[in-house]
């Protein structure tokens, strides 16, 4: 079996973006996913959000592990080099892609199991060192690929398809996120493009860290009843709480900052995310206040979606580093040679 | 003492100095080494020193060998006791004919109960407490008091010593003073109290011309630095982690620019090995030069990503400073055991490149052909080198470096030529020689594809289809093999006389090997010496043990690991290769080689 080519179909009137290229230029191969899988619905959100902030699609470079989720980084823009690591290690991968070149914009797709069992290590360490990229991390509360085994992202007494109930506590990777210093931190449903789609390109455009976590119901394993991470359950408790949208550097802002309840942020290229809050006196910017909150819809079951905290002025890793502009392949051999001279100075210590 | 029962001998000769961790005695016995170094005898010093901060046992060896040898000789001739703790060792390693000098300030009488050495008794700890009020200073002027005393004894040039203190006290100048009384409190007791020099001491010669002290370790990082890396990643581990040190200072040093004083490289501290092998992969796959240092179990950690990276075909080295396994083992002690390791690691069918460096000169060449072979064949590349090598001092010819190198980076597309081409496939074998073409992202969009540790057929793309996964696969093989011709070849050395006995020996072997070799030869013994230098093994090696009736297989290990591995990947007759096997965790010595070898060689000639 060889993957399937989606057949490209342009319409007449078709939208086209910044650099002229239309939505379809922006897909991948078919996904070889199951039908209603939420996984499918955020592969096109991605691709949707790439076409709208018109990214090159070859500047773009997407990274996976493994899983259905890491799965799709196949299913969205084609023209993009992409890396489909080993169970769990996307991030170090991801890492050190982006620290040997940083003008490229980095995406990266897991899933629970992939990001919080067998990778949390690698993740919580790409998040301290605040690699420039947007993690997307579609969960589900289940193994999907192996048929259906609980993740550490399954609720307390949410059941499996057969009737187990899992009885370790979740790990909340928004908790997670906010406790080891990312700064982007959001929760998205794959059942809510309106809000995901602007979240995604809000994540892309934050100069740092981004993690999405996307409640994303796998079909197959874990959308019955007594499942917490199912479609209905999800619809149910679903809160929306702060809605982000990017506004690029050429257009005009206009702010409404008295009702509290909107509230720009400034990035690095001139642009801005305008956050809506629903929740009037929710703080994104406010690391101790966010973590408050979203501790406190942990103990629910409140679905806290929306941008939940955002900083934008920590250094990302090439800051850090202080690594000159230029990525590294593009720096001539010349300037990396000391020369020989060079190596008969500094030996005269070895004598 | 009477001079009679002492062993004679200018320039030949072992000293140890055996005392307690933590107490910087490392820089007393680099100072003594080196004033020996200066004085322009060869020197070769081993560290044996335990996986521990404070308060255990640690022995610095140095063999003073007018010859040059290499390697460790075996036995210990000047003996300075300085761990009560051990006394009763280092006495029983003394070799007939031996000095024991220790800290009189208590009496030792029971040193007596050997009649066949010397015992030379300095009350440093009296001499020093007496002069020096400081606690913490007492126990560091103890070492430099030590260090006058076997000045004394050895006929050492104080005038280098002096001047070599001046050196290590550049930045703190009035610590100058103080050390030099130190020394003089030693030197001259032992010139007041006793006959010195002794018969076996130092004797100004101009061997060291153009040579320096350096390890292996260091002279790694230099190579990663003129080679051209530009980013590495790494797990602290010994006895590797100086690697990584050596390439931080010296690209602080060397690699930043002067107008901005922004860095041109980029090293992560990974959270463990496996993300250190990520962070290289990730670094690769991007068009960097990347490497990562390590040791046996970090090897072990990274090898899922190993077969990534062989499957994928990123370029990456390994450098494996093997330490004593199997689990943690023992960090701090010495060992060829990742042999079979790093030939084959991951699962699956995966075959390195491995090289096998012999000292420090080599560990500097092999760095940038490690990281020349990685691009040119675009895989994974192990340099496999050895505590021994990695940690300790070694005198080796100054490194030299040739500036109109110019990296082979392998065949990777431009703009340009993605530009001028129809389609790109990764996988394709365009050229008939099992390399394929590689684009870096972001470079054009007809560069882009899709890495994938999953099936893939020679297009790129995913498959479970058995002949097109077979057809990726037996290019990798065909690809690993046209290695054989690229790698450094192995170097021959034969015997005066046609040997039908055959050596063979890989790394910090070499030293002790040769020198057993030489001692044979002059004994009417005679054995060609093929030291391999890399993996996969050219036709060479072959041929090699073909041209002889039996080969014996020197190595630090306990399975025969160089030997399995020759057995496996050539054709030769099992009967004919023999083991010789050394894995105690010390360095090897001249010694144990030459008795193995004498007695295995008359063995068959009696047979």
């Amino acid at each position: 079996m060889s993957s399937f080519i989606k057949p490209k179909i342009r319409r007449k009137n078709e939208p086209v973006n910044d650099l002229g290229l239309i939505r379809s230029d922006y897909d991948g191969a078919m996904s070889t996913l199951c039908a209603g899988c939420g996984h499918d619905s955020v592969t096109a959100a991605m691709g949707r959000a790439f076409f709208e902030l018109s990214i090159e699609p070859h500047r773009a470079v997407k990274v996976s592990g493994i899983g259905c989720s890491s799965k799709t980084t196949s299913y969205f823009l084609k023209e993009a080099h992409g890396n489909n690591t080993v169970h769990g290690r996307m991030p170090s991968v991801a890492t050190g892609a982006f620290a040997a070149n940083a003008d490229l914009t980095y995406i990266g797709v897991s899933g629970d199991g992939d990001s919080l069992s067998i990778g949390v290590g690698q993740l919580i360490h790409a998040m301290r060192r605040n690699v420039n990229m947007l993690y997307v991390l579609e969960n589900n509360g289940v193994y999907g690929l192996t048929k259906g085994q609980f993740s550490a992202a399954a609720d307390i007494g949410s059941t499996a398809k057969k009737g187990a109930v899992n009885q370790l506590p979740p790990i909340d990777p928004v908790a997670l996120a906010m406790s080891v210093g990312a700064s982007f931190v959001a929760r998205g449903f794959s059942g809510d493009r309106e809000q995901l789609v602007p979240l995604i390109k809000a994540g892309l455009m934050h100069k740092g860290f981004g993690l999405i976590d996307v409640i994303s119901p796998c079909v197959s394993f874990n959308d019955h009843k007594g499942s917490t991470k199912s479609y209905e359950h999800t619809y149910k408790y679903y809160h929306k709480s702060v809605h982000a949208d990017y506004v690029p550097p050429s257009k005009e802002i206009k702010a409404a900052y008295d009702d509290g309840k909107t509230m720009d942020v400034e990035l690095h290229d001139g642009g801005t995310i305008r956050l809506r809050k629903t929740d009037k006196d929710y703080d994104p910017t406010n690391r101790e206040h966010a973590m408050k909150r979203i501790m406190a819809s942990g103990g629910s079951d409140e679905v806290l979606t929306g941008l939940l905290f955002i900083d934008e002025q920590q250094p990302d890793l090439h800051q850090r580093k202080n690594m000159e502009d230029r990525p590294l392949n593009e720096i001539p051999y010349a300037e990396l040679n000391p020369g020989a001279a060079a190596l008969k100075e500094l030996q005269k210590g070895f004598r | 003492m009477s001079a009679n029962t002492l062993r004679q001998g200018i320039n030949d000769f072992v000293i140890k100095v055996g005392n307690v961790n933590g107490t910087g005695s490392a820089s007393a016995n680099e100072l003594l080494m080196k004033a020996i170094f200066r004085m322009g005898v060869p020197v070769v010093g081993k560290n044996i020193f335990p996986s521990n901060i404070q308060g255990l046992p640690t022995w610095y060896e140095i063999r003073v060998t007018g010859e040059g040898h290499a390697g460790r000789a075996g036995g210990v001739d000047l003996m300075v006791a300085m761990n009560a703790e051990t006394y009763e060792r280092d006495l029983e390693s003394l070799s007939p004919g031996g000095v024991l000098l220790y800290d009189s300030t208590w009496p030792r009488p029971h040193f007596l109960s050997r009649s066949d050495i010397t015992v030379i008794g300095v009350p440093l700890s009296k001499m020093v407490n007496a002069a020096f009020k400081v606690a913490r200073s007492r126990i560091l002027m103890k070492n430099m008091a030590y260090v006058g005393a076997v000045a004394a004894l050895l006929d050492l040039d104080m005038q280098v010593i002096h001047g070599m203190v001046e050196d290590m006290f550049k930045a703190k100048q009035k610590l100058i003073p103080a050390n030099v009384e130190a020394l003089a409190l030693g030197f001259d007791y032992v010139k007041e109290n006793y006959e010195a020099p002794l018969p076996f001491h130092v004797k100004a010669l101009d061997k060291t011309d153009g040579k320096v002290m350096i390890d292996g370790n260091t002279a790694a990082a230099l190579g990663c630095v003129y080679g051209g890396a530009t980013f590495g990643a790494w797990y602290p581990i010994t006895p590797s982690t100086s690697l990584m040190d050596g390439f931080q200072k010296y690209c602080d040093m060397l690699r930043v620019d002067e107008k901005t004083g922004k860095n041109k490289f980029c090293i992560i501290q990974a959270e463990d090995e496996l993300a250190a092998a990520g962070l290289m992969i990730g670094a690769a796959w991007n068009g960097a030069r990347a490497f990562t240092p390590t040791s046996g179990a970090g090897i072990s950690l990274m090898s899922e990503f190993i077969g990534f990276a062989y499957y994928t075909e990123i370029p990456t080295v390994f450098f494996d400073i093997q330490r004593v396994g199997p689990s943690t083992g023992m960090p701090t002690r010495t060992q060829q055991c990742d042999i079979n390791l790093c030939a084959y690691a991951s699962h699956g069918d995966t075959k390195h490149i491995v090289l096998y460096p012999s000292d420090p000169g080599e560990c500097f060449t092999m760095a940038v052909n490690a990281l020349d072979l990685a691009e040119r064949f675009q895989t994974p590349v192990f340099f496999l080198s050895d505590l021994d090598i990695g940690m300790n001092d070694w005198m080796v010819d100054e490194l030299t470096w040739d500036d109109n190198y110019q990296p082979d980076r392998g065949k990777v597309l431009s703009k340009q030529e993605l530009e001028e081409i129809d389609t790109f496939y990764r996988y394709l074998d365009v050229d008939g020689d099992h390399i394929p073409y590689r684009t870096l992202p972001g470079t054009h969009p007809k560069g882009a594809y899709f890495n994938r540790g999953s099936g893939h057929t020679k297009y790129g793309t995913y498959t479970e289809d058995g002949p097109e996964y077979k057809e990726v696969v037996d290019r990798l093989l065909a690809k690993w093999k046209s290695a054989a011709d690229a790698v450094p070849a192995p170097i021959i050395s034969n015997s005066e006389t046609k040997a039908s006995f055959g050596v063979i020996a890989i790394g910090s072997s070499n030293g002790a090997v040769n020198e057993a070799r030489q001692k044979l030869e002059a004994e009417g013994v005679h054995l060609d010496y093929m030291r391999i230098r890399a993996f996969p093994f050219n036709q060479d090696v072959e041929d090699f043990i073909n041209d002889h009736d039996v080969v014996y297989v020197v190595e630090q290990n306990r399975d025969a690991q160089l030997l399995n591995l020759l057995l496996i990947e050539t054709n030769v007759p099992r009967e004919k290769l023999l083991p010789i096997l050394h894995y105690s965790g010390e360095p090897l010595d001249y010694r144990f080689v030459y008795k193995e070898l004498l007695e295995a060689t008359q063995m068959r000639k009696t047979a």
